[in-house]
């Protein structure tokens, strides 16, 4: 019966930075730390570390709504091929 | 009306990443401000929808609260059944209902009663205005004229306006809020948790598959939807008020034109002049619905 029981855990759909096409670039010296980009991350791949954001690479889908958020421009979405 | 500071919101996560929504999914925004404004006390019961493929699959779940996935007509009524069991037991715990327009079309029976005998829960419904899980059918609360695949030159029917149903209904927390304004929203849930009885949110959910938008402006679409009128943001706790973030556009002069908010979107892209002056004047008269019902409640 155990093993029946689903657990919360990162990653139920495996790796899902995968799936990315643009990847989020984060400056930190544009950013005023609002944390609208924490708030509005879909994925929940945004953390705060000491105050500060961290973007989770592994998991980050790319969809864009961090860099459509921030009112300072500190999210630039760039190509993966490109980088 | 409960103020939401973004620095005093939870850093814990209810909705971990790498999960099946797809990118920029709404829904992935409403349950992740579900955990922070409610956090351990939820129950989830979810009918089929995009939120049972999002819940994760096998040995792994994607929420840190427990979730309950039910037959498509039954959520309310099992809720209703986990309210009066964590009564009886003295166990702590929130119902929360989560479904989409899809669970409430087909469960509304369901939703009905668990209203009329205002029954300990709260209901979400993440309306994204067509049943996307399935591939885009057209729903209840599909916008009047919307491209689906089940209406390919536009849906015929009016919207169903199913917040203002379940205000007619006599619950006792209503309200509408939107993916766009999520320190709104948890606010409301809050607001709601705090009320004894049978509460409901209607959430307005801009989908970018369905409703063909780039996966970055789902924040804007839903924001774009208050400011230019066709999505209003009330709340009900015994009086009716509609919520700061709409205030202003009860004047229409404020309103964001609303060729920017239809012409972003694919399933929009085949009206005419006319089509838009008549979405315009229904949002007129929703408007006119909405300004009077603040006078009698």
């Amino acid at each position: 019966m155990e093993c029946m029981i689903a657990r919360p855990s990162k990653g139920s759909a495996g790796k899902t930075g995968l799936w990315r096409t643009f990847k989020p670039i984060y400056d930190e010296n544009k950013c005023n730390n609002c944390l609208l980009c924490w708030l509005y991350c879909p994925e929940n791949a945004i953390d705060v570390v000491d105050g500060k954001i961290s973007i989770d690479y592994d998991y980050c889908k790319g969809c864009g709504v961090c860099a459509k958020i921030c009112a300072k421009k500190a999210i630039e979405m760039v190509r993966e091929d490109e980088l | 009306m409960v103020v939401v500071k973004i620095k005093d919101l939870p850093k814990e996560k209810f909705l971990l990443p790498g999960n099946t929504s797809c990118q920029g999914c709404p829904h992935a925004l409403g349950l992740k401000s579900l955990g922070m404004a409610l956090g351990d006390d939820v129950v989830l019961v979810v009918p089929a929808g995009c939120t049972t493929i999002i819940a994760g699959s096998k040995d792994k779940s994607s929420f840190k609260f427990p979730c309950l996935h039910v037959p498509f007509a039954s959520a309310p009524a099992v809720a209703t059944g986990l309210g009066s069991a964590f009564r009886r037991l003295g166990k702590k715990g929130i119902p929360v209902v989560w479904m989409g327009d899809g669970g409430s079309d087909i469960g509304f029976a369901t939703l009905s009663g668990a209203c009329v005998r205002k029954d300990d829960m709260i209901v979400i419904v993440s309306d994204n205005e067509a049943y996307m899980n399935t591939g885009i059918q057209t729903s209840g609360t599909t916008f009047w004229k919307a491209r689906t695949t089940t209406s390919p030159t536009g849906k015929r029917e009016e919207k169903k306006d199913l917040a203002l149903i379940m205000l007619m209904h006599k619950a006792d927390y209503v309200a509408t809020a939107s993916v766009g304004y999520l320190q709104d929203f948890i606010g409301k849930l809050r607001k709601a948790s705090e009320i004894d009885g049978f509460r409901f949110i209607h959430l307005h959910s801009p989908c970018p598959p369905g409703w063909g938008f780039d996966s970055s402006e789902t924040v804007e679409m839903a924001r774009l939807a208050v400011k230019c009128g066709a999505w209003i943001l009330w709340e009900f706790d015994g009086k009716f008020r509609i919520s700061p973030m709409s205030k202003p556009y009860a004047d229409k002069s404020k309103r964001a034109p609303l060729t920017e908010y239809l012409k972003k979107q694919r399933r929009f892209r085949h009206l005419s002049d006319e089509d838009i002056a008549e979405i315009e004047r229904r949002i007129d008269e929703q408007w006119r619905v909405v300004l009077a019902l603040e006078d009698v409640f």
